[in-house]
């Protein structure tokens, strides 16, 4: 029992910390880029992708004994598709403003490969409950980092720096963000070492 | 052979399964979007029709016509007329630059009776984050060059963007769509000097909310 909680919480970090695919795995940078120039923004696509990998994680992961192995890849296109659709008709419909705002990168979130990625190597292979926990971290760990990069280049532009609200602005600050997180680890590791 | 009709019913299954989750979800959402397309054209409507020289209601005063050449769609186009006092004032003419540097750009173009336009707007397009996407009013003021321009009959505007030696500027790194956006727009006079008088007659018919 106590192992299990504790490999739950393994999975828990991992999406959100040793493995975020924003800043470790580097997997839907294009959205990520795109659309972190304000925290509204970043906040409701990394909501949107979140729901979408962890819908997508449940689905594949509960349907992993019928789906045959060759059929995986488009079983989990259509999964997701579906999925994805429902958000952006959901969006239309109650978050009108939301849904002017990021136009394209709404139906785009089908080709985020995060989600790809956690169906193939994770809810395909394991059972109910870790899915719906890896869907959920690996969902907010990316959400996570849309927000604080958001949050940043808004500040900052609106401080002055037109710089950081500028698509040059993204692939900075991103970078800054991967930097500061590669330094936590690293002194961490090195107090450990120690 | 079975293993291979198991792959083929699970998919179809699935495909089933997906295609009544979207078809219940767009039933549930499908009043709300259309209430909120008709807002959005609304707002359209006001952005681009000076409200003081109107009283008529545009977005219900419509007729749908097609001109391949002149509005860019085979299908028919809805134009929404501003009237005062019964007499016609203005036409928004919804037409479309089929030749985006990505797909579609639908413009919403607004002509006086004298054929000078009012605004234009570009209201539905999917051209480039950070460069095309500079035809939308929210990203930037590049459509209110239209605004205040006839065809160039006597006053010598050229429509045609700076590249091609006209004098519309067009925007940096998205030339292809200033040009299709250009193009479109001077069509749409075209079209409105040409069917001016016609554009006015007929009734209203249905309004048809959702495209």
């Amino acid at each position: 029992m106590n192992t299990e909680t504790g490999t739950l919480r393994q999975i828990a970090l991992s999406g959100l910390w040793s493995d975020n695919p924003g800043l470790v795995q580097l997997l839907g940078l294009c959205p990520l880029l795109a659309v972190s120039n304000t925290v509204e923004n970043g906040l409701a696509l990394g909501f949107a992708t979140a729901v979408v990998l962890t819908a997508t994680n449940c689905l594949v992961s509960a349907a992993r004994g019928w789906i045959r192995h060759e059929l995986r890849l488009p079983a989990f296109v259509l999964i997701i598709a579906a999925f994805v659709t429902v958000v952006q008709m959901l969006f239309e419909a109650y978050a009108f403003e939301l849904h002017l705002s990021l136009g394209i990168f709404i139906p785009l979130i089908v080709t985020n490969c995060a989600i790809l990625a956690r169906a193939e190597v994770f809810a395909s292979r394991q059972p109910l409950l870790p899915s719906l926990i890896d869907g959920l971290a690996h969902g907010a760990g990316f959400a996570g980092v849309l927000v604080v990069l958001g949050g940043a280049r808004e500040l900052l532009s609106s401080g002055g720096l037109q710089l950081a609200g500028a698509p040059p602005g993204a692939f900075i600050g991103l970078a800054l963000i991967i930097a500061l997180r590669n330094w936590i680890t690293a002194r961490r590791t090195n107090a450990a070492g120690t | 052979m079975s293993d291979r009709i198991r792959g083929i019913v699970s998919l179809t299954i699935l495909a089933i399964a997906a295609a009544a989750l979207l078809a219940y979800t767009n039933e549930a959402t499908r009043d709300r979007i259309d209430a909120n397309k008709l807002m959005l054209l609304q707002q359209g409507l006001r952005d681009v029709l000076p409200a003081q020289q109107y009283d008529n209601r545009p977005h219900e005063d419509v007729i749908y016509v097609a001109s391949p050449e002149l509005l860019g769609s085979e299908q028919s186009l809805p134009i929404y007329r501003a009237r005062y006092n019964g007499k016609p004032v203005a036409a928004a003419i919804t037409a479309v630059a089929p030749d985006g540097y990505v797909g579609h750009i639908k413009l919403l173009v607004a002509v006086d009776m004298s054929g000078r336009i009012i605004a234009a707007r570009a209201v539905e397009h999917s051209e480039t984050p950070g460069l095309g996407d500079a035809i939308d009013a929210n990203k930037s003021s590049w459509m209110t060059l239209f605004s205040g321009r006839r065809l160039a009959s006597n006053d010598g505007e050229d429509w045609r963007v700076r590249r091609d030696g006209g004098d519309i500027d067009q925007i940096t790194g998205a030339t292809v769509t200033s040009r299709a956006v250009v193009n479109a727009t001077r069509d749409a006079l075209h079209y409105f000097a040409r069917h001016r008088d016609e554009i006015f007659e007929p009734a209203s018919q249905e309004v048809a909310t959702s495209n």
